[in-house]
């Protein structure tokens, strides 16, 4: 370890001398910045002053600053303060390193009810801007769909393929997982809550109709949103990042047709086959519920079922599942187009991208049932 | 030269990735206070070799020793110590995006010391000063940055910590002539007043005339050939034949011998007029 940094003055005939020695190195830390305090209060009053690096076993970058700024210091107290015995490589550090003033940063000040409006109104206003980029995308995607309807040959199946594996493939054990639970939880209340009014085989009939119409695409799409909704946002992002979109688009590509358009494919046709998959779950969750939990044997269930439900039941799930779809692409992409340089503002846009397309999934499916009762379906 | 203070010591390193062996018992020894360049041709590995030495790639056998420690063997505390004491500067510049200029330029320095926030403020302006960049650059954000600045923030802040030893990975790359002559300059002038050593991948040969004390070259995964580039110009080696006498490297071969000589007189006059001038 080095030598902490030290002043020593000696006041003589005509000012002060002071001698610095010992290793004046960032690494010293605030040992640094009180000596060289101690440099400018020893001089301060006197007339003149010599400061003496004689002694100074080693200086860096950081310790050439100290120094000069003290020296500035003390010149803007009136001393006139000068070098001696700097070494060749130390005097020049003094010259290149040295203290520059800095022009303090201005401070803006607000109110802060000032700010709060301000953040409120520009919320408000960029949620409506939200809702133009997103109707603008999907002009741009219908138009490119009708554009691209009549060459399939075009519509790069190998990329909707993969994709396909990895929206749908990849996420049928967890998809099932969460709606074999999800069903059993439903039946196990429902024979529970229902066992008051001795009506717990009706257990059947709620796990059946909840299930088909509502449980089973909107605990997909939630997943789904959260899943894949956050790595296309990801993946769209550090593209654009990485000027990866921009090297598309001067090659006469369209991001739209390369990237969003084989994502949305794959999702509308993996979310429908997903809650498929899930309504399975959930009617299995509530078979094994029943039989173990209310003594249900698996045939009565299953008679039982087929008199709750209908086919559609069952559709009506189904029908809302590529809605569902397009609208979590279309979010994650815009979203992904949204990116900034910054890693912060990556993580802002899948944060927004999830939160907003589960919000919308909610909402779609309150507007689907309002819709099915009013047609009577 | 043999006396000298060796501060990298590598021996017998290897280095994979699946089948493939970049480095085949590499050996190299970086002495304290010099500027080493390092060429080799595109793909050869001198970034792999870099961050070998750094810790961020696992090798496959050898041993790489900084400051005498050896990087198998460090413990935590020592693991800070050696990251205080050295600066990396990444060919891309690896500054943190979400950090303004001035923040990232204070992260080593805020981590690693107890200093005032006065201080760390004056510390970032004098670092963005050194590397040549006007004050108002400070609060920016890295992704509005044109590449040269990024360079030189990246640099800023490799030098943040007054660091022994500097990694520097193309540092000249994407710079306009006149900046690249500065930065040059500035290592040249960091490396006499603070005794820095220079580790600097390049392919820049005024930087390797400039101020590079040797020059290695990297090829079939060894240190092929090694020393003052004057050495090198005499070499026989096909490759490196090529590389300093090809296309590019003919114009400069021709005032390469006197250049060294030229600017150590430039440096001492400069010297001179500091100490006479004693501010």
């Amino acid at each position: 370890m080095s030598v902490a940094p030290s002043v020593t003055p000696k006041t003589g005939d005509d000012g002060v001398v002071l001698s610095l020695a010992g290793a004046w190195i960032v690494a010293a830390g605030r040992a640094l910045e009180t000596s060289a305090a101690s440099l400018t209060s020893a001089a301060r009053g006197a007339r003149n002053a010599i400061i003496d690096l004689t002694g100074i076993e080693r200086m860096d970058t950081a310790g050439a600053w100290v120094i000069d700024r003290a020296r500035a210091e003390l010149a803007e107290a009136g001393v006139q303060a000068a070098y001696q015995g700097a070494r060749p490589e130390h005097a020049l550090l003094l010259q290149e390193a040295g203290y520059r003033p800095l022009e303090p940063p201005k401070q803006v000040r607000t109110s802060p009810l000032l700010t709060l409006v301000a953040a409120v109104g520009e919320t408000v206003y960029t949620a409506g801007l939200d809702l133009i980029d997103i109707i603008d995308y999907l002009g741009e995607i219908v138009v490119m769909w009708s554009r691209l309807a009549a060459q399939p040959l075009r519509w790069r199946w190998t990329s909707v393929a993969h994709h396909l594996e990895i929206y749908s493939l990849r996420s049928v054990p967890i998809i099932a997982l969460i709606n074999f639970l999800v069903g059993a939880i439903v039946t196990q209340q429902g024979i529970f809550q229902l066992a008051r009014f001795g009506a717990s085989p009706y257990a059947v009939n709620l796990v059946g109709v909840l299930g088909l119409r509502e449980l089973g695409v909107l605990m997909t799409s939630i997943m789904i949103a959260g899943r894949t909704g956050s790595a296309i946002t990801a993946e769209i992002g550090s593209m654009n990042m990485r000027e990866e979109i921009d090297a598309l688009r001067v090659m006469a590509l369209d991001p739209l047709e390369v990237l969003i358009m084989p994502r949305l494919v794959a999702l509308a046709i993996a979310l429908p086959i997903l809650t498929f998959v899930a309504d399975m779950a959930t009617l299995a969750g509530g078979l094994i519920v029943s039989w173990v939990y209310a003594g249900m044997a698996p045939e009565v269930f299953i008679s039982r079922l087929q008199s709750a439900i209908a086919t559609e039941t069952f559709l009506v799930g189904l029908i809302k599942a590529p809605f569902m779809a397009v609208m979590i692409g279309l979010i994650a992409s815009t979203e992904g187009m949204e990116v900034r340089g910054s890693a912060e503002s990556l993580g802002r846009c899948v944060t927004a991208s999830v939160v907003k397309s589960i919000f919308m999934v909610i909402v779609m499916d309150g507007v689907f049932a309002m819709f099915f009762t009013a047609v009577d379906y | 030269m043999g006396r000298r203070e060796v501060v990298i010591r590598v021996r017998g390193l290897k280095v994979g990735f699946g089948d493939r062996l970049v480095m085949d018992g590499l050996d190299l020894d970086l002495y304290r206070g010099e500027v080493l360049g390092f060429v080799g041709a595109s793909g050869a590995g001198k970034s792999v070799l870099t961050r070998t030495i750094l810790g961020l790639l696992h090798k496959r056998a050898g041993t790489i020793e900084v400051f005498g420690y050896d990087i198998d063997k460090l413990h935590p505390q020592e693991k800070l110590l050696i990251g205080e004491r050295w600066g990396v500067l990444f060919q891309e510049g690896a500054l943190f995006s979400s950090l303004t200029v001035r923040q990232n330029i204070q992260t080593p320095m805020r981590e690693h010391l107890n200093l005032s926030k006065s201080m760390l403020d004056g510390l970032a302006a004098q670092k963005l000063a050194l590397v040549g960049l006007p004050q108002d650059a400070a609060d920016k954000y890295p992704s509005e940055l044109s590449g040269g600045m990024t360079k030189r923030v990246s640099l800023a802040r490799a030098l943040a910590l007054d660091p022994e030893i500097v990694f520097l990975d193309e540092p000249t790359s994407g710079l306009d002539p006149i900046s690249a002559g500065d930065f040059d300059d500035l290592i040249g002038t960091l490396q006499k007043t603070l005794g820095l050593t220079v580790f600097m991948v390049t392919h820049d040969l005024d930087s390797l005339y400039a101020i590079c004390d040797r020059v290695a070259v990297l090829g079939h995964g060894k240190v092929s050939a090694v020393g003052p580039i004057d050495e090198l110009l005499l070499s026989e080696d096909p490759w490196i034949k090529s590389y300093f006498h090809g296309k590019r490297g003919v114009v400069r071969a021709g005032t390469a011998a006197k250049r060294p000589a030229e600017r150590a007189g430039e440096g001492r006059a400069q010297f001179d007029r500091v100490q006479g001038g004693g501010r």
